[in-house]
């Protein structure tokens, strides 16, 4: 079977992929639309499905139900060397037995292109590795078999091409550094790009719109910015970065705001970003958006005040300092706040109030793990 | 995996093995298809043998079918004193392999770990014996210790041996002979497990304050237990078997024959068949007895 | 400490000491096969280098050794075809039966020669199949068969499947990604399950005794020559094997040495 080289990525829709192993299930009722040309990230913990919505997608596993359409056409029921879609592997599976520049040809070997040879050289050249073809995978070092691995897959310009934790394998600096490439010939090269990663900065850095996987199905999916002020669930919320949650029935709810009691205490979130407005609801913020302040702030009604509370823990973490604030009644609340120099009576016992917007408020449609019980 | 893997050091990869019942039961089915016509079915054959009665038209080496179970009480009142000598043989030429061999294995495996030259060539002088056929090695054994042999007369001269003595034809002769010839089958499986040994928990052991000898005691040896089985296997096993060391024609004599020796010269030479099938089907199910031990503590992925 | 620097000089010397006593016999079988004998080959006569020159000068020697060639060679490529694919299977796929596709692989591992030569002559005479060439490969490629499983399953175990993957996701069907990926990779695993197969073929004696019938190999006419004495041909025959081997498991080291060192550059 002939298998184009596209110009451009096609669209792929995954509806109601359903994947059960013996005891258990991988993936659950799945239901995703990738648009052509985008970069698309599925972030999850591990064992959260998201590998094998990529190996059923590239043919190496068959889903237990539901459809794949790749361009409109169903493809679930292809082998995977019909399909054409190529996979960067999580670590490389780099032939050993070939020089680069064979692995390169490879795919495009099997397609009976003319020339062959050209073809990889000039993917090889794509990731600047052109001086290394005749070297075998085993001989670089492996932020160069990443790029290897890359051309490999590229060079067949794939209608979608996946990266299963591409970076995975390297380390941190380089991690960072090949992210900002990986995107580059992303935008180059114009396909549909499906990364599967558990690292959220990776995720949200690269990508145009991630999908937070758990436990088999997808928990919230949009840009990542939107993810990340707006989390949906607990999961996301603490997941994609940290969150400050507190629980509490809804005390008041009009059209502008929704606040909850919180052992006696009041927390307000505006009502367009909260999820439900009834019974009892998780209202949370994130770190960089507290505030404290050494003399109780005044009261006004855009303000959410905590306080006063004992600082418990202080972290350096270079750009910022982390502060862990345990306030009666409230518990510990988690402050990030600039490393711009600070009063010195911030130290360890200070006692602080603790105060954010209302507007950086988040409601969640569920409540974390575990809360229901802790009455 | 314990039984005879040595030497594979590259990782094992994680294998997440597939259903692929009609792929599998291809590649599977001519080689067991081959094992079960040509092993299982003579195992049959060995026991069906073993109960048959001489044929009433007469005639030397014809049996017909029967259920004959005095071939076996004939056979152990026969043979009963080569039955014993080849357990006691293959035990004490176990044991004496297994004090010779151990050392060397710890050698090449912890002694020379960082240095692969030495290594390599220590692994090739165990293994170099293979190459040269075990029958030309006991022979040379039995010129080395003939009656006019520079070693005999030397014994002769120093006093230790009388004018009369010999080597040759001895108890000691054989199980010597056996002993070395099953070094390597023992050094090996010893060799291929200590190579994996985890020095660290050496180590760890000196570094609670045990002394090296306690060290080896309580550490290394215990670790190496899984190679000490098969090693002890693979050479218990051939060795309860074997009639070319303790023939006449190499190192045994008039008083040393074992099993072996029994059934070929039942077999080949005076074709009573149902008497050599039952010794085979005897020593086999001794094999059996011993292995079934180990399978119970081991289980059967381990075996290959 | 002084106890223990005994320990260091210790292990060595045993080891040393130990080594020489197994290139004992290696050794004398060598030398001999340069002994200038009328008859028998136990007495020391004189250099020469006759035998070597003139081996088949003992015909004898010479056509057992070419069957015994022969029965390897034969035997070895059907068991390393045979056992490969059971080895791949093994790893590759789960099926039921396994326990006991194990225990009849291990079983002829743990038996002795005596019982499954005699089991199969016991067989071969009950079927009235006569004696010869192709009873012995029969038997020789049943006894090897476990061993050359043992041997590429080592292999296929170290062999990455996402190597597999990406040669169908590369789109090579299920053939040629066996042809240009699996094959290539385990073949240093085949390799030398089949030069275990062959070594163990060429110097078996005790199932060969059973199943060859006038069929002569090597270690059979030594046996048979052991009775008058040993001509020193078949000590040429043993040596020249042993050196050949020799240099083979040499080159094979030298060779991966070489690789390994030109990967670490």
């Amino acid at each position: 079977m002939a298998i184009d080289f596209v110009a451009r990525g096609q669209d792929l829709e995954l509806k109601g992929i359903r994947k059960e192993f013996p005891g258990f299930v991988a993936v659950d009722n799945l239901d995703l639309k990738i648009p052509a040309g985008e970069f698309f990230a599925l972030l999850g913990p591990s064992g959260c499905g998201k590998t094998t919505t990529l190996r059923m997608i590239a043919g190496l596993e068959s889903p237990t139900q539901g459809e794949i359409l790749l361009g409109g056409k169903d493809i679930a029921g292809m082998k995977p060397h019909e399909r054409p879609v190529n996979t960067v592997f999580q670590n490389y599976a780099l032939f050993p037995h070939m020089s680069v520049l064979e692995n390169v040809a490879f795919g495009i070997r099997q397609r009976k292109v003319a020339e062959p040879l050209p073809m990889a050289q000039q993917a090889l050249a794509m990731v600047e590795l052109e001086h290394l073809a005749q070297r075998r995978p085993q001989q670089l070092s492996g932020g160069q078999q990443q790029r290897v691995a890359l051309a490999r897959a590229l060079v067949n310009r794939p209608s979608l091409l996946l990266l299963d934790e591409p970076l995975g394998a390297l380390d941190l600096k380089l991690r960072r550094q090949m992210q900002i490439e990986l995107k580059a010939i992303q935008m180059e090269v114009g396909l549909t790009f499906l990364h599967v990663t558990h690292d959220q900065e990776e995720a949200m850095d690269m990508a145009d719109t991630v999908a937070v996987m758990n436990n088999g199905h997808i928990e919230q999916l949009g840009a990542p910015e939107a993810l990340y002020e707006r989390p949906k669930t607990a999961f996301v919320a603490k997941f994609l970065g940290q969150s400050n949650i507190f629980i509490g029935k809804v005390a008041e709810s009009n059209s502008e705001t929704t606040s909850i009691d919180f052992n006696g205490k009041k927390i307000t979130g505006l009502t367009s970003r909260s999820e439900k407005h009834t019974g009892k609801i998780a209202i949370g913020v994130r770190p960089e958006k507290t505030n404290f302040h050494e003399e109780e702030p005044a009261a006004t009604s855009g303000l959410n005040i905590l306080g006063p509370g004992e600082i418990t823990d202080i972290r350096f973490t270079g750009v910022s300092n982390q502060y862990q604030i345990d306030i009666p009644d409230v518990g510990e609340i988690t402050v990030f706040a600039q490393n711009v120099g600070r009063s010195p009576v911030i130290e360890l016992g200070a006692k602080v109030f603790v105060s954010w917007k209302v507007e950086h408020s988040f409601g969640l449609a569920d409540l974390p793990s575990g809360a229901e019980e802790a009455e | 995996m314990a039984f005879v893997a040595f030497g594979s050091q590259a990782p094992t990869k994680d294998q997440n093995p597939t259903k692929g019942g009609r792929v599998a039961l291809w590649l599977l089915l001519p080689g067991l298809f081959y094992l079960a016509l040509f092993f299982i079915t003579p195992l049959i054959s060995l026991i069906i043998t073993s109960l048959k009665q001489p044929s009433l038209s007469g005639g030397i080496g014809r049996y017909d079918l029967g259920v004959e179970f005095g071939n076996y009480a004939y056979a152990i009142t026969q043979y009963a004193p080569q039955i014993f000598r080849s357990f006691s043989f293959a035990l004490l030429a176990t044991v004496l392999a297994l004090a010779i061999s151990y050392p060397i294995a710890y050698f090449i495996a912890v002694r020379a770990r960082d240095r692969p030259l030495l290594k390599g060539i220590l692994l090739t002088l165990v293994v170099a014996p293979f190459f040269i056929s075990f029958l030309l090695r006991t022979f040379a054994w039995k010129q080395i210790f003939s009656n006019d042999s520079l070693i005999v007369n030397l014994l002769k001269d120093v006093g230790i041996f009388g004018s009369d003595s010999y080597i040759i034809g001895t108890n000691f002769a054989v199980v010597f002979g056996l002993v070395y010839n099953f070094i390597p089958f023992m050094t090996l499986p010893i060799y291929a497990n200590l190579d994996r040994l985890d020095l660290r928990l050496v180590e760890a052991g000196s570094d609670l304050y045990a002394s090296p000898a306690r060290t080896f005691r309580k550490i290394t040896f215990p670790l190496s237990m899984p190679g000490i089985i098969s090693g002890t296997l693979l050479t218990f096993i051939p060795i309860s078997g074997d009639y070319v060391v303790a023939s006449r024609d190499f190192l045994g004599g008039p008083d040393t024959a074992m099993i072996g020796n029994v059934v070929e010269a039942n077999f080949l030479r005076i074709q009573d068949y149902p008497t050599a099938s039952a010794l085979s089907v005897m020593l086999m199910a001794t094999i059996v007895v011993l292995v079934s031990a180990y399978v119970k503590r081991s289980g059967t992925d381990d075996l290959l | 400490m002084t106890k223990f620097s005994l320990g260091k000089f210790l292990l060595p010397t045993y080891v040393f000491l130990t080594f020489l006593f197994l290139m004992i016999p290696i050794g004398y079988t060598f030398v001999f096969s340069f002994n200038d004998s009328i008859k028998s080959n136990i007495i020391w006569r004189g250099f020469t280098l006759d035998n070597w020159l003139n081996v088949c000068d003992q015909a004898d020697v010479c056509s057992a050794f070419g069957n015994s060639i022969l029965i390897a060679v034969t035997a070895t490529l059907i068991a390393t075809t045979l056992g490969t694919m059971i080895a791949i299977a093994l790893v590759r796929y789960r099926f039921k039966f396994r326990s006991a596709t194990n225990l009849l692989l291990f079983l002829p591992l743990a038996t002795p020669e005596v019982v499954m030569g005699a089991g199969l002559a016991a067989q071969f005479l009950d079927f009235g199949w006569n004696k010869g060439l192709s009873t012995v490969i029969i038997a020789h490629v049943m006894f090897t068969l476990s061993f050359v499983v043992v041997t590429v399953k080592a292999r296929v175990a170290t062999l990455d499947p996402a190597l597999e993957e990406a040669g169908r996701d590369l789109y090579a069907s299920p053939t040629q990604v066996f042809r240009r990926i699996t094959f290539p990779l385990l073949l240093p695993g085949i390799l030398a399950a089949a030069m275990l197969a062959f070594a163990l073929s060429f110097d078996d004696f005790i199932i060969t005794q059973f199943n060859s019938g006038a069929v002569d190999t090597f270690p059979k006419f030594v046996y048979t020559a052991a009775a008058r004495g040993i001509p020193p041909e078949a000590n040429v025959v043993g040596s020249a094997v042993f050196l050949v081997a020799m240099a083979i498991v040499i080159a094979v080291q030298v060779r991966s040495s070489l690789k390994q060192r030109k990967l670490s550059k």
